[in-house]
């Protein structure tokens, strides 16, 4: 009976992992055959090409947008990291008035449906004149409510002996912020770092509304427009191409780092 | 000052007419007015709302199982949560391509799969009546491995002294599962019921890519409507009307989901 229940278990798990794997595994083969073997296409094809991605290539810049994606979501994540830890600092260790108001009010901002502040943002790029910029895509995000609270959450649990001999020593309070409390915070560091990179590496709604320039866009705003508008002609090949692209550095950063993107996804859900 | 600017902003963008280039123009109650007589509004928010009501049961059945599975005394653990959470990481755009080819009529990996067995083939993109549901299956297939990670945090929670007891006044599985398990984890029951709505309501690029939010407006989200509203047509006064009272949409639904769960505890 427990040799039949755990077969069961087995089966089931492998035919579900099957139904989340095989997508995937169907996308890559069906970019690298032959366009016309792909409508019949189910484990390998008979001849393996790369036409698909020499046309991908030939007709979107899709290194540049490479690029673009990797200098918008590295400076997002290291805005990110330098604000959030030091808001967080103010609001876990330094004593001030309205302290309390201030994180209510961060709390606050995180429970606001983005859907309210689209439009307005949207026209406070414009007035900046931001509109095709790397501005538009980077400022909006640098400082994130998530990231203080997590950071908050996690200063508290630092001694504040640690921070008095700092003092002491003669640290300023940015030494204290960037030479103490970040060596001693690297489970937090790595959180929000994998989830603010993943975040804004996919992120593409608002890329839509503020890049028009085609040598500005991120790789997902280039690849969604690419699959949309008529340029991929219809080829499902090409297409598949572009999206393995735009999946691929991210599953790369998956298989090595696989725990700290689970871990890391995991606290967000559970601390809100 | 960052948070409060574009929320008093957006207010007083309800009550103008603006294209940006033109100057403002007073309108009143006007944006409010052509909102509660858009049909394609309201019908959008309907399709959100029909989203919801088969991705959130669908992705707590499907997560609490496969949850449940790998709670047991299970080799390759690790191997096998790595494969549910691929869909996670990767962006929606890929995801969206991917099933766009997998939904197709003539060549799709589904259809070719239902007239292997004999079975005609469904239009999973071009019937109005199935699109929707075909978008939240996908949406609960990207979803899914990082509700099954929560459960399985909430599952591990459960003392294992009740399932013991349990045992021993010779309860059965199920027995175990609605009496011990589903109270036990109902507050992350919960805590996925209200991720995954925010995040439901936020649904915009499957629709974008799929169907352009077609076949007969079925699959058009009110996002993807705002967002229409606002970029397509440049109504930035009506766009942040819609806006505005979709979001109180989303709250009023997450209050009330609250309370009913609360109640329910």
């Amino acid at each position: 009976m427990k040799k039949f229940k755990s077969i069961l278990f087995y089966t089931a798990l492998t035919i579900s992992a099957m139904i989340f794997v095989y997508p995937f595994y169907w996308m890559v083969m069906a970019s690298i055959a032959p366009e016309n073997e792909i409508g019949s296409l189910t484990i390998v094809p008979t001849s393996l090409t790369l036409s698909s991605y020499a046309q991908m290539v030939d007709k979107i810049p899709i290194g540049g947008a490479f690029i673009n994606s990797l200098i918008v979501a590295s400076s997002i994540t290291i805005g990110v990291l330098i604000f959030g830890s030091m808001i967080g600092y103010a609001l876990s260790k330094l004593v001030f008035r309205g302290r309390e108001l201030i994180f209510y009010v961060i709390i606050f901002t995180m429970t606001l449906p983005f859907q309210i502040t689209l439009i307005p943002q949207y026209i406070i790029m414009v007035k900046f004149g931001w509109i095709d910029t790397y501005w538009a895509l980077i400022v909006p995000y640098l400082i994130n409510a998530l990231s203080i609270i997590m950071f908050r959450q996690y200063f508290k649990s630092i001694p504040d002996s640690l921070i008095d001999a700092a003092r002491l020593d003669g640290c300023n309070e940015l030494q204290i912020i960037f030479r103490i409390l970040w060596p001693n915070s690297m489970p937090a560091i790595i959180t929000i770092g994998i989830i603010t990179f993943m975040a804004s590496w996919n992120e593409v709604l608002w890329p839509l509304i503020v890049i028009r320039d085609e040598s500005l866009m991120t790789m997902p705003q280039l690849v969604t427009l690419f699959a949309v508008g008529g340029r991929a002609e219809s080829q499902l090949g090409v297409k598949l191409a572009s999206a393995v692209m735009l999946a691929l550095p991210i599953v790369l950063a998956y298989l090595f780092f696989q725990k700290y993107f689970i871990q890391s996804m995991a606290s967000t859900g559970i601390k809100e | 000052m960052f948070v409060a600017f574009p929320v008093v902003f957006s207010v007083v963008l309800t009550f103008h007419k603006w294209n940006i280039i033109a100057p403002m123009e007073y309108t009143g109650l006007n944006n409010y007015i052509l909102l509660f007589n858009d049909k394609i509004f309201l019908k959008s928010v309907g399709n959100t709302l029909i989203f919801l009501l088969i991705h959130i049961p669908l992705q707590i059945i499907i997560a609490l199982f496969i949850a449940e599975i790998l709670n047991q005394k299970i080799k390759l653990k690790g191997a096998f949560r790595g494969a549910f959470f691929l869909p996670v990481i990767v962006s929606g755009v890929v995801v969206t391509i991917l099933w766009q080819q997998l939904y197709g009529f003539d060549t799709g990996l589904f259809n070719r799969l239902l007239t292997g067995i004999g079975l005609g083939k469904i239009g999973w993109l071009t019937d109005p009546d199935i699109a929707m549901a075909s978008i939240a299956v996908m949406a609960t297939w990207k979803n899914v491995g990082l509700y099954i990670i929560l459960f399985l945090v909430g599952l591990q929670t459960v003392p294992t002294q009740y399932y013991e007891a349990a045992d021993l006044e010779g309860a059965n599985h199920w027995q175990k599962f609605f009496k011990i398990t589903l109270p036990m984890i109902n507050p992350t029951i919960f805590m996925v019921v209200i991720l995954s709505t925010i995040g439901g309501f936020s649904l915009f690029i499957e629709p974008y890519i799929m169907t352009g939010g077609g076949p007969l407006n079925s699959t058009i989200s009110a996002v993807l409507y705002i967002y229409k509203q606002g970029f397509f047509y440049y109504h930035m006064g009506y766009a942040a009307t819609l806006g505005l009272f979709f979001a109180f949409i989303i709250l009023a639904v997450v209050v009330v989901q609250k309370k009913f769960i609360e109640k329910d505890h």
